[in-house]
């Protein structure tokens, strides 16, 4: 009982950075109606810009709090700007293009990321320096560590703030309205490049606070981090329904879920023959059962299909 | 059209320029061994004979791809199982040694097994979700391939399978210098002729293909598939044809891989491999042959010569080693991929349709152009 308490608790926090992850594929795709395969690259620079600040700062005597958050802040920055640029080199110029395009571009733009990453920071893991605190908790018997309780409600806030921001703002319905139709919204006075450039800022700083959760989480940031995770944050975004703001929350949890528990029990469920290395497949077979029987997510509305 | 290219209508009418020009291109395939052998060494003959393998591989996913239109991102896959299982049948692994005859073609019909396997489930998703489920794919039998060592130790995990018997025929193996009516062959030389025969005929089933009753339907599929199917075309049977036929001349493709290298590991089929040959076939040209086989010449041969090159130059220039030679090719790569479809979306070298679609022309216009 204490293991399933304690991969429940696991799951949690694996399920809200996916959750995070998976609001910038969602919001993306909600308003131009494409897969941003370059997202988790983005998580990649944030954690590695973070782990970068925190490190250089890190014996200056500044308190642990300010220290992440200037990490958090310089990371943000960055990945708004990749996002930004994503947006203007490689997606703006194919709007109107085949869609396999931008997809291509795309895949350009991971590629390009990941090794950049590479010449900057080089091949090797790095170490999260060891400035958090470490006191943990009991509860029913798992334990769980200030840092992993500070990651959840932190991402429940980033949640609940973006939730505010897209039916509560002026900003926020000119975004709805983009991305119910973009030209009749154009019509309507919203200057849609500069919604669809803002909608890819707010996705690329939620990817930025993820990526400094990942690597405290972890305690390893590297350079190729990003492919993974962004593709299991993607299944979270089809599982909860691809476009759907709460069903991207909602699939980032129940995905976290799936794998922790899972891992825990596929050796016992399988008599021993598949191990907990095949955490990686659940997430892919998640992604192919929900695409093949119900494509439209769990609370997504149904698309039909574009001729 | 004709009268928009005359040089090119002129040349197609003029069948003896056409046999000049392929006796010439047939010596100069034949003699490139040579050529390249003495010239620039054997690594350099080693590279050519995998250009062969990968234009393989870039005609078997241009059909999914290309005529299809299918975005596969796991293709690099069913490579991996065609060179798997020549791997187990012909290595001291299990103690197998079957001819190769035998394991070739069983390759290429595991290889289409798993594709009609890929492609049931995905029959109804479209563009980028397909790419998903089939990078998705693609991850999940590196994965298996990665961890099948234990409790059962079928692909030796990680660490791959060495030892593989390198292909043979009879008693005549391609692995030392074949004597011939007084003329030595080194072994180099044989694959390269083995895989480029092997090529010329992938290269004419394709052909075929692409001008059969099935090559355009999938065409037809491409391009609209809704209006493919108010025409009476089976889409599901075509596009699990399609997927058929790409993943099994993967898998051929996998085999000769297995059997010329002797060593096979999961690392050889990771995601950047399925990148790679994807971008064979955008960047040459998807759904036209010759710019698919373009796309996989260069793509094998240009990243070498930047392999070679990137370290002494730097060298030369700065004094020592500043960038990654090995990033710094993947970066190259990814900026070619992006500036190539947003200034040649139709690739390097495209199809006349491909070409006026990504233009945005209609191609009823240039019909009426012609009355």
């Amino acid at each position: 009982m204490d293991i399933f308490i304690q991969q429940i608790i696991n799951g949690l926090i694996l399920g809200s950075i996916y959750a995070l992850v998976a609001l910038g594929y969602t919001m993306v795709y909600g308003i131009m109606g494409l897969i941003n395969f370059a997202h988790g690259e983005v998580v990649m620079i944030g954690a590695m810009v973070a782990l970068s600040v925190i490190k250089l700062l890190e014996n200056s005597g500044l308190p642990v709090f300010l220290l992440l958050l200037f990490g958090l802040a310089a990371a943000a920055l960055v990945c708004m700007a990749v996002g930004f640029t994503i947006e203007r080199i490689a997606y703006r110029p194919l709007r109107r293009a085949p869609r396999l395009a931008p997809l291509i571009t795309a895949i350009g733009v991971s590629i390009v990321l990941q090794n950049l990453a590479m010449l900057i920071w080089g091949r090797n893991y790095h170490a999260f320096p060891p400035i958090l605190p470490t006191t943990s908790m009991t509860i029913f018997g798992a334990t769980i560590t200030s840092l992993q309780v500070a990651i959840v409600l932190i991402a429940a806030l980033m949640m609940i703030g973006l939730m505010i921001l897209i039916n509560r703002t002026r900003l926020g319905r000119a975004m709805r309205a983009t991305s119910e139709n973009p030209s009749i919204a154009q019509l309507m006075g919203v200057n849609i490049n500069q919604i669809i450039s803002f909608t890819f800022v707010i996705g690329s700083a939620l990817a930025a606070v993820a990526g400094l959760m990942v690597s405290a989480n972890y305690s390893i940031a590297h350079y190729y981090m990003g492919f993974m995770l962004g593709l299991k944050a993607f299944t979270a975004a089809v599982l909860g329904g691809i476009g759907n703001i709460a069903g991207a929350m909602l699939g980032g949890i129940l995905l976290g879920l799936i794998e922790s528990l899972g891992a825990g029990y596929i050796g016992d469920l399988t008599g021993g023959f598949l191990g907990s290395h095949y955490q990686d497949i659940f997430a892919f077979f998640v992604l192919i059962g929900v695409l093949v029987f119900r494509p439209s997510g769990l609370i997504g509305e149904k698309v039909s299909e574009r001729a | 059209m004709m009268a928009q290219l005359p040089g090119l209508g002129q040349f197609r009418r003029d069948k003896s320029a056409a046999v000049i020009a392929s006796i010439v291109m047939g010596i100069v395939l034949a003699a490139l061994p040579f050529l390249i052998g003495s010239g620039l060494g054997n690594s350099w003959l080693r590279i050519v004979d995998f250009a062969m393998l990968y234009i393989m591989l870039a005609l078997g996913l241009n059909i999914v791809v290309g005529f299809a239109g299918l975005l596969d991102l796991g293709y690099i896959a069913f490579y991996a199982v065609g060179a798997y299982l020549y791997a187990l049948l012909a290595s001291p692994q299990f103690g197998l040694h079957y001819p190769v005859w035998l394991i070739i073609p069983a390759g290429a019909a595991l290889a289409g097994f798993f594709g009609a396997l890929l492609g049931a489930p995905t029959l109804r998703l479209r563009g980028d979700y397909l790419a998903i489920v089939t990078l998705g794919f693609g991850e999940i039998v590196r994965i298996f391939l990665n961890n099948l060592n234990a409790p059962i130790n079928i692909t030796n995990g990680p660490q791959g399978i060495s030892g593989i018997d390198p292909l043979h025929f009879g008693g005549v193996t391609l692995a030392k210098p074949i004597s011939f009516l007084g003329f030595t062959i080194p072994s180099l030389h044989a694959y390269y002729y083995l895989f480029l025969g092997l090529a010329l005929f992938i290269v004419f089933v394709t052909i075929r293909l692409e001008n059969s009753r099935i090559g355009r339907a999938w065409v037809a599929i491409r391009e609209d598939e809704i209006a493919a199917k108010a025409c009476g075309i089976n889409t599901r049977n075509i596009k699990l044809l399609a997927f058929t036929m790409g993943a099994s001349f993967g898998g051929v493709a996998g085999g000769l891989f297995a059997g010329f290298q002797g060593f096979v590991s999961p690392e050889s089929f990771n995601l950047m491999e399925s990148i790679m040959v994807l971008c064979m076939v955008v960047l040459g040209g998807m759904g036209n042959i010759p710019g698919v086989i373009l796309g996989g010449v260069m793509l094998t041969i240009l990243p070498e010569i930047f392999r070679h090159g990137a370290g002494p130059v730097q060298l030369a220039l700065f004094g020592k080693i500043l960038l990654d030679p090995e990033a710094l090719r993947m970066l190259l790569f990814g900026l070619a991929l992006i500036v190539v479809m947003l200034y040649r979306p139709a690739g390097l070298w495209p199809s006349t349709t491909r070409r006026r679609e990504f233009k945005g022309e209609s191609t009823t216009d240039v019909l009426k152009e012609g009355e």
